[in-house]
């Protein structure tokens, strides 16, 4: 509107009115980094056990104590005051700052992990930052961290306190809390614990949640190889992948959604629930955006069918060239540019600027897969209640996915979407109660239509029917 | 055919989108409001830091092209149903062969002394919303006179920038005149537990000015004095239609339409809150400023233009509100008083912030003894379709109660209270009922299918 867009009719965006308690919460928090950032920094060798407790000690405290500060003071309820008017979570300087870190931290963390304190050759010792978590490591599975032991410890902790947070903004909730604890326990025993405990006595690592095509390396030789010379385990684990992508995704998507993988058991999702809540309405819901991310997401599906195929047949023929294509280069490419940029760097370094679902939304060829039998094998949707909606849009601003779920909710429709990840949020941020998210098929086929054609058939004399 | 309509709310929007659907004609819908049309219920949001105020748009900007509906931002200073013509603020005369009015409503004010100060001001249109944010930053205290539905949301605005508020109301109890006493009660605590001064049986003496032309605060009328930089006054709306007063169209409080939405003036229609009907349906109002009767406006008078005349059917009352935290919905006659023949089964939950009425007819009643009449639920989300079928029906208390779980849309995992009602039953009646559904989809499309059928 020639006054409406040149309004200033937010605040603007500036930093948060922190209370006294809040702000000396997050000191704790601020000093619990900095002392991990003195380690790193000065490639520090001694005392890792003592550093590395304080600082976990006084990061965990500091991030409860604010959760508690932030959330538990208030009655329960929708807690999105101010979202759109703070730096951090509104684009400002510290949302960009932020960005740059975390996306910085990926580049070290993927190809420089030397410059984190790496030990170098076989058998060089670590020092700085993964030198830091040595003792950690030991006491898991009896050896030195590496870049990769840092991660996941860095990625469980932080999921476990800002789920802690999510779950006091949402305590009302009790799907989101559920939903919380589910995936922080998939994260901790599946993704952190067993896998490092298997190394631990000499067995593959294996992450049984992580399942093809979002795990893409399972059919690569060296982790074939792995897995067979491991015995009977190893077996199992090799049965397990192949079970859980072609039996147990697409019946557990029929029943539920694919909710049950992306918002109650993944990993990437689990992060981007937790720690990537605060930017949740960042991701747009533009048409736009939506015609993107169809062909980017399904062209990282059909890229990693293709390595996939041309690897099995390079085992199974030993010939690695297909036309122009060939199946080392092809996997070497996907590993860089998805495995490494997109879902790393890219997926959760662009958190605070294009939203907490990017990898998941435009990259995760599992999410494509899950997707497509979401769309067309699925009991799954999202009903809307009546005529009751008032288009406020609370619905779609906070969808990770960028669905426009108001633009549904307006006309009386059902949402049957591939993208849609199941978090239950619109639901919840819906001031009048007009979304739910169900399992059903009876009406699957005519909830689709929109309420205007249907009254438009009822006045007709036409009746809605079943499964038309 | 070319068809304008001035104003572009829930109402105008409706109509446009749906003559589109049905017919060819040529759309030019006239806002002095917003060049893109908006969810005005959403502005709270906006100021609360919630939504952008792009979040608020009905569609994306390109819907409106595509959908070839022309705007034009700009305002209607006088109509002339003679040559058939809209006269714009810049001296532009359009002409039309359909005029629809959907001009919305305007605050109420009381002629209370100093209402016209500086920083006084209600909440309807955007300039309201830019008026109060920009000035927020000097108010430290605010005074709310009105105990409706636009004053708690303004509560909730004000608190959500730690401002101290105090909310008058005439009320004894708030919006008692809707809400029965026991919902009202339940709310009068909600916005007192976010920290707002409720002062309920007081009402507006006058306001203060501060020496410039600000307000300085308030005289109650239990003549209290209280400081405010802000007064927001919210005791109502009424139809914005001054600028028809020169134009022959009848006019009461509002546009006077009659069953098919037309004004006294040949092909001149009015819908949404400036319409006020000659022969309302029983029980209900003239005049319903809200969303929904709005749109069903909108879909009536698209319909009656392109594809034959319908009278408008406002269907089965249904509203929702959210006052603070607690979701409210109603379906069907809830009276906030006790009336004879009506009984009401009512449960609420333990932290006050739970409820379930269901009213029904009692047994000794002349007509459709025991047929459930109206649901209220607070903090409880229930489904519209199911809770109209019932009611259409004219469903027994007895049949309905067995089959509670169907109406039932809270997400899953939330705790079920359906049962609590049978109990409740059995102490009122005597009779013993056992819930036998539960929120399950498939037996929800089952329940709706066989009464369809």
């Amino acid at each position: 509107m020639k006054n409406a867009e040149s309004m200033s009719l937010s605040a603007g965006v500036h930093s948060a009115n922190l209370s006294p308690v809040q702000k000396g919460a997050l000191g704790l928090v601020g000093s619990g980094i900095l002392i991990q950032l003195i380690y790193w920094i000065s490639f520090k060798t001694q005392n890792a056990s003592v550093w590395l407790w304080t600082s976990i000690l006084l990061v965990s405290a500091g991030s409860v104590w604010y959760s508690y500060e932030t959330y538990h003071a208030h009655p329960p309820g929708i807690k999105n005051n101010g979202v759109w008017f703070r730096s951090l979570t509104a684009r400002g300087s510290l949302a960009w700052l932020l960005a740059v870190i975390l996306t910085g931290f990926y580049i070290l963390l993927y190809w420089y992990p030397q410059y984190l304190g790496q030990g170098q050759g076989e058998g060089g010792a670590n020092s700085g930052l993964i030198r830091l978590f040595d003792p950690l490591s030991q006491y898991l599975k009896g050896k030195p961290a590496s870049q990769w032991f840092v991660y996941g410890t860095f990625y469980t902790l932080i999921m476990f306190l800002m789920g802690i947070k999510f779950i006091y903004k949402y305590r009302h909730d009790r799907y989101q809390v559920l939903r919380t604890l589910s995936v922080l326990f998939f994260q901790t025993a599946f993704a952190f614990i067993l896998p490092e405990i298997l190394q631990g006595l000499n067995r593959p690592y294996f992450d049984f949640k992580n399942i093809w095509p979002l795990n893409y390396y399972f059919f690569f030789d060296w982790h074939i190889d792995g897995l067979i010379q491991s015995g009977m385990l190893g077996y199992f684990m090799l049965f397990w992948g192949i079970v859980s992508f072609l039996v147990l995704t697409p019946v557990l998507t029929w029943f539920y959604g694919k909710r049950w993988y992306c918002s109650w058991v993944c990993g990437c999702g689990g992060l981007a629930e937790t720690a990537g809540d605060p930017f949740r309405h960042l991701s747009s819901s533009s048409l736009k955006a939506w015609k993107v991310e169809r062909w980017m997401v399904h062209g990282v599906l059909v890229f990693v069918v293709v390595m996939t195929a041309m690897v099995l047949y390079t085992r199974f023929t030993g010939a690695a060239n297909i036309l122009f294509l060939n199946s080392y280069q092809l996997s070497a490419w996907y590993g860089f540019f998805i495995g490494a940029a997109f879902s790393g760097v890219i997926g959760v370094g662009f958190y605070p600027l294009m939203g907490s679902r990017v990898w998941c939304r435009f990259g995760c060829p599992m999410a494509a897969y899950l997707g497509i039998l979401q769309k067309t094998k699925s009991r799954f949707r999202i009903t809307v209640n009546g005529g009751q909606c008032i288009s406020c849009g609370n619905c779609s601003t906070y969808c990770e996915m960028g669905i426009d779920v108001k633009s549904y909710a307006q006309r009386g429709q059902d949402v049957v979407r591939a993208s849609c990840v199941g978090c239950g949020i619109c639901s919840a941020v819906c001031p009048r109660g007009v979304l739910r998210l169900e399992n059903g098929i009876l009406d699957a086929g005519y909830r689709t239509r929109t309420k205007e054609e249907l009254d438009y058939e009822e006045r007709s004399g036409m009746k809605p029917g079943v499964n038309k | 055919m070319r068809i304008i309509i001035i104003g572009n709310g829930i109402a105008g929007s409706t109509a446009a989108r749906f003559i589109r659907k049905y017919s060819d004609h040529e759309i030019l819908m006239i806002s002095e409001e917003s060049e893109y049309p908006f969810s005005r219920t959403a502005l709270m949001y906006v100021y609360m830091g919630h939504l952008r105020l792009e979040h608020t748009k009905l569609y994306e900007d390109g819907f409106w092209a595509k959908n070839r509906i022309d705007r034009l931002h700009g305002r209607v200073t006088e109509i002339n149903p003679v040559s058939k013509s809209v006269q714009l603020h810049n001296g532009q005369s359009l002409s039309y062969d359909i005029l629809i009015l959907a001009c919305g409503s305007l605050p109420k004010k009381f002629d209370w002394p100093g209402q016209d100060l500086q920083g006084v001001q209600g909440l309807y249109h955007l300039r309201d919303l830019q008026q109060l944010e920009d000035q927020t930053g000097r108010i430290r205290k605010a005074v709310i006179v009105g105990g409706g539905l636009i004053g708690v949301e303004l509560a909730e605005m004000l608190r959500s920038r730690n401002i101290a508020v105090s909310f008058l109301a005439i009320e004894s109890s708030f919006w008692n005149t809707v809400l029965p006493a026991e919902e009202s009660a339940m709310v009068n605590e909600e916005i007192r537990r976010h920290g707002v001064d409720l002062r309920l049986n007081t009402g507006l003496e006058e306001i203060y000015n501060d020496g410039s032309g600000w307000v300085a605060g308030v005289r109650t009328g239990h003549d209290d004095h209280l400081e405010a930089q802000f007064v927001g006054l919210t005791v109502g709306v009424r139809p914005n239609i001054g600028f028809l007063y020169n134009s022959d169209i009848e006019t009461n409080m509002g546009v006077m339409v009659d069953d098919y939405l037309r004004s006294s003036q040949k092909d001149i229609y009015a819908i949404g809150d400036c319409a006020e009907l000659w022969t309302p349906r029983p029980g209900r109002k003239a005049i319903e400023a809200i969303w929904y009767t709005g749109r069903i406006m909108g879909e009536t008078v698209a319909h009656t233009l392109c594809k034959g005349p319908v009278k408008y059917d406002p269907g089965i009352w249904y509203n929702s509100a959210k006052f603070f935290d607690i979701e409210y919905q109603v379906y069907g006659e809830i009276e906030p008083q006790p009336v004879e023949h009506v009984q009401s089964l009512y449960w609420q939950g333990a932290n006050g912030k739970k409820s379930i009425r269901i009213n029904y007819n009692s047994a000794t009643s002349p007509n459709f003894p025991l047929a459930v009449r109206g649901f209220c639920l607070m903090g409880i989300r229930y489904r519209q379709e199911v809770c109209e079928q019932w009611i259409r029906s004219r469903a027994t208390i007895e049949t309905v109660l067995p089959q509670l779980g169907l109406a039932n849309f809270d997400p899953e995992f939330f705790p079920q209270y359906e049962s609590r009602l049978m109990d409740l039953y059995y102490i009122q009646s005597g009779k013993r009922l056992i819930l036998k559904s539960g929120r399950d989809r498939d037996a929800v499309t089952r329940f709706l299918n066989k009464i369809n059928e």
